[in-house]
């Protein structure tokens, strides 16, 4: 950087001496000038994923620690130490080892507790990383495998956690593993196999812990990190997508580069996120293992849940009632299905998340849409997608609510049994309810944005004319802020080719097309479209010569006009749409 | 052997037989089985009794009854003991305030004088618990390891695992233990007071429940690790990663994202 300056300190020559060395032999150079120059969109929202990767390294250094001192052993052996309660108690080494670290290694309950408040952050933030992809529609052409990526992340970050929390072998942590248990054996004909298979033999046995450590310390964190390359490798290879704007089109990244803006803003928060892990570890008690006590497969506590990125699974049993719903299939030594684990803690779980998987699939297909996007939606334009998308983390939520619902039922002193009953019916209506306002008001809000695209902000000023006529004076948008609703496609339902062509023929593949359709029709029948130039120019030609006689609409509506040249690459992301409204999107399907 | 044989066929046989086995099974419980009998009031006088029972027609007879015999909703208090009025008195439960899925602790109504008026009363009518002796609650004496693996197997399923308390049906509840006095812990244990079930000395021996009373006394006092979030468990702690961890990094994010102009 300096080496151009007269008089180059010794620092700086030093630097460029390395530089030039590990760039002569590596070719670095050209790597560091290409990321250098890489340009980023700025939005906070786009910050949600690093939440995730530095509490990912939050992890990995303070998992390093621990991996000193824990001994994943489930030899018998008695306690000895600080802690009076379990003072000569007999226990698994692992547990013992957890409560040596936690009492007598230094830095160590420090460690932790900040090993743990990062992984329920990790979790935390993947999801909500994860809620604005989806609801921006980021997961669209070209990073649906991207998306994908993403999903294996989360669900390998929750095998992370389940193994991680199982390793110190106390009574909360067993209780956890029993449930494992009895929903792997729920698998019909070969559960029992499995189980088996899982912990070398009848439950606990002693294979477990050292297995989960293998599992927690070796292969989920390796494939995580793999993972995480492939994700970061793809965010790079598609570029960042960015919120529509002015200026903003599928063809630029309007942002500030790499360096040195986002590596300080990058590199910055990352101490942020471990400075408030580190804080949440020192002041706040995370798995008081010493509480639970070693375990012991016969006692059960009140409040025995999983950590929260589980509590949906245990939401899920709580709820299902159990009377009648077990039944052998293969005659007298057949086997017994146990739809009352099998239906909870499989069937649901696994169709939440294959919708949550699939949805971007199941959208292009409906959508008709093979373009590539890389300017975000606004939720509200895509009613359908936020409305579902809000409905599932609705079915979650109140999954993770009847997973607590016995401290519900002491904080705010209710019948445990009316909870339950609740959330039943909850669990069906809730959703559905759910799915149908947020469609409302994402219609809504379009709706708004159409009312100040034409007739502008409300300036609360009445003017009587000389004739005695009272208007109220509205202030017309700026192109800004009109660019921003009107930017957007209208996206209608998919048109078919009738079932017979012409001569009375039966067309191949039209019964496939018709339920494509369908799905189409559910998600676009309701829309709003946006202002088309010639609604704007009615608009205005309408009563605009009164009611907008002291703005200047008519002139900035030329100049947008003006700026953009009616081509599909808008050059300046100004108003191309403004220009020719036709229905771009499925024009392509259509047409075939 | 034919004339032996031919006697055991007699048919009354098995209702004697039956008998004796009950004689004996009776004779043996009577003989082995801990008697409440030797814990009865030792010191209450006469004085105290005559008190405890003016306070009693005025306070509890309405619904006990005017000989604390009960009535058709409201337990008879024959046989309860000391131990139980100490405990439903000395919390506040008792004289209820309301009906409900769980009479409910509260400010305590009577002075300790009153209190032990009235235990002395409702032991006169019948022997039962009587409240336990300083040495019996002393958790100095106990041994809270001992006393962790026993409550974790007998008290933690409704208690929580360090008695914070949690949920049972139809909206009642197993109270948090971290303020109840260790006397009142004994005499819960003793008397088995509303869903409670009682674990008399067969089931938990009065040393046992001391271990136990030393272990809750660790309890309550903080965590090595911090802020104890109520010791409630993964589900307290989720909330608090979201609200604390998540709240602090995306309100950091909206600071880093906004623009610098």
């Amino acid at each position: 950087m300096s080496t151009t300056t007269s008089a180059p300190s010794r620092g700086a020559r030093a630097a460029a001496g390395t530089a030039d060395y590990l760039d002569q032999r590596t070719g670095i150079g050209t790597a560091v000038k290409e990321f250098a120059r890489k340009i980023f969109p700025d939005h906070w929202s786009f910050l949600l994923g690093e939440i995730a990767l530095y509490s990912f390294i939050t992890l990995l250094i303070s998992g390093v620690f621990l991996t000193m001192f824990f001994v994943p052993s489930m030899t018998e052996v008695h306690y000895h130490g600080p802690w009076p309660a379990l003072d000569g108690v007999e226990m698994s080494e692992a547990f013992a080892s957890t409560l040596r670290l936690s009492f007598e290694v230094s830095g160590g309950l420090l460690m932790r507790q900040i090993h743990h408040w990062a992984a329920l952050i990790f979790v935390a933030s993947i999801v909500t990383h994860m809620m604005r992809v989806f609801f921006t529609g980021a997961f669209r052409k070209p990073r649906e495998i991207n998306w994908l990526v993403g999903f294996i992340l989360l669900i390998l970050s929750l095998a992370a956690g389940f193994s991680g929390y199982s390793l110190p072998d106390d009574v909360l942590s067993g209780n956890g593993l029993r449930i494992t248990d009895g929903v792997v054996r729920s698998i019909p004909i070969i559960g029992s196999y499995l189980s088996y298979f899982i912990f070398g033999g009848e439950f606990p046995g002693h294979d477990i812990i050292p297995r989960l450590f293998t599992v927690h310390i070796l292969l989920v964190p390796g494939l995580i990190l793999a993972l995480i390359a492939l994700h970061l490798f793809l965010v790079v290879l598609h570029k960042h997508t960015q919120y529509p704007g002015s200026g903003r089109t599928n063809a630029n990244v309007v942002g500030y580069p790499l360096f040195p803006i986002y590596v300080a803003k990058a590199g910055g928060y990352f101490f942020i996120v471990f400075g408030i892990i580190a804080l949440m570890g020192a002041t706040m008690s995370i798995n008081p293992v010493w509480n639970y006590g070693p375990y012991d497969p016969s006692p059960v506590s009140a409040g025995a849940q999983p950590d929260w990125y589980m509590l949906f699974l245990e939401g899920s049993l709580r709820l299902m009632p159990g009377g009648g719903t077990e039944f052998v299939i293969g005659g007298d030594n057949g086997f017994t299905v146990s739809l009352n684990v099998l239906v909870p803690a499989v069937v649901v779980p696994g169709v939440l998340f294959m919708l949550l998987a699939l949805y971007p699939f199941v959208e292009a297909w409906a959508t008709g849409d093979k373009r590539e996007h890389h300017v975000l939606d606004r939720p509200r334009n895509r009613p359908f997608r936020t409305a579902f998308g809000s409905a599932l983390l609705m079915a979650f939520f109140i999954l993770v609510l009847a997973g607590s619902n016995d401290l519900i039922a002491t904080h705010f002193h209710l019948s445990i049994n009316d909870i339950t009953w609740v959330f039943r019916i909850l669990f069906f209506v809730g959703p559905w309810a759910t799915f149908v306002i947020t469609k409302r008001i994402c219609l809504a809000l379009q709706r708004k944005d159409r009312e100040l695209v034409l007739h502008g902000h409300e300036t609360g000023q009445i003017v009587r004319f000389a004739s005695g006529e009272y208007i109220e004076v509205h202030k017309p948008l700026d192109a800004h802020e009109r660019w921003l609703r009107v930017q957007h496609d209208a996206v209608r339902p998919l048109e078919i080719e009738p079932a017979e062509d012409s001569r009375g023929v039966r067309r191949p593949g039209y019964r496939k097309d018709r339920l494509r359709q369908r799905v189409s029709r559910m998600f676009y029948e309701d829309r709003v479209e946006p202002v088309t130039p010639a609604e704007l120019e009615s608009a205005h030609a309408h009563g605009g010569g009164d009611h907008d006689s002291l703005g200047s609409v008519h002139q900035e509506h030329a100049q947008v006009g003006a700026s953009a040249p009616a081509g599909e690459p808008a050059p300046t992301g100004g108003g191309s749409r403004l220009v020719a409204p036709v229905d771009e999107t499925g024009d392509d399907v259509r047409k075939k | 052997m034919k004339a032996l044989a031919a006697r055991r066929h007699d048919r009354r046989a098995p209702v004697v037989l039956l008998l004796l086995a009950l004689l004996l099974t009776g004779a043996l419980y009577a003989v082995l089985a801990p008697t409440s009998a030797d814990a009865a009031a030792p010191t209450a006088t006469a004085d105290q009794v005559e008190l405890g029972e003016k306070l009693f027609q005025a306070n509890c007879a309405t619904c006990h009854g005017p000989d604390a015999t009960g009535t058709d909703e409201y337990p008879s208090l024959v046989g309860v003991g000391a131990a139980s009025v100490d405990f439903q008195v000395g919390t506040g439960r008792m004289p209820a305030q309301m009906n409900g899925p769980q009479v409910q602790a509260k400010p305590v109504q009577f002075d300790e004088e009153q209190i032990a008026a009235l235990a002395a009363y409702v032991a006169s009518l019948g022997p039962g618990p009587s409240v336990p002796t300083a040495e019996q609650v002393d958790p100095a004496l106990g041994d809270p390891a001992s006393g962790q693996s026993l409550f974790r197997t007998n008290c933690a399923m409704c208690h929580n695992a360090v008695g914070a308390g949690g949920a049972l049906t139809q909206g009642k509840y197993a109270p948090n233990l971290w303020s109840t006095s260790p006397t009142h812990v004994y005499e819960a244990m003793v008397t088995g007071p509303q869903s409670m079930p009682v674990f008399n000395d067969a089931t938990l021996t009065p040393d046992e429940k001391r271990d136990i009373i030393a272990f809750l006394e660790l309890q309550g006092d903080g965590s090595p690790g911090g802020i104890d979030l109520g010791s409630l468990g993964p589900v307290s702690e989720g909330l608090w990663a979201w609200v604390v961890g998540m709240g602090l990094l995306i309100g950091a994010a909206v600071w880093i994202g906004a623009r610098s102009s």
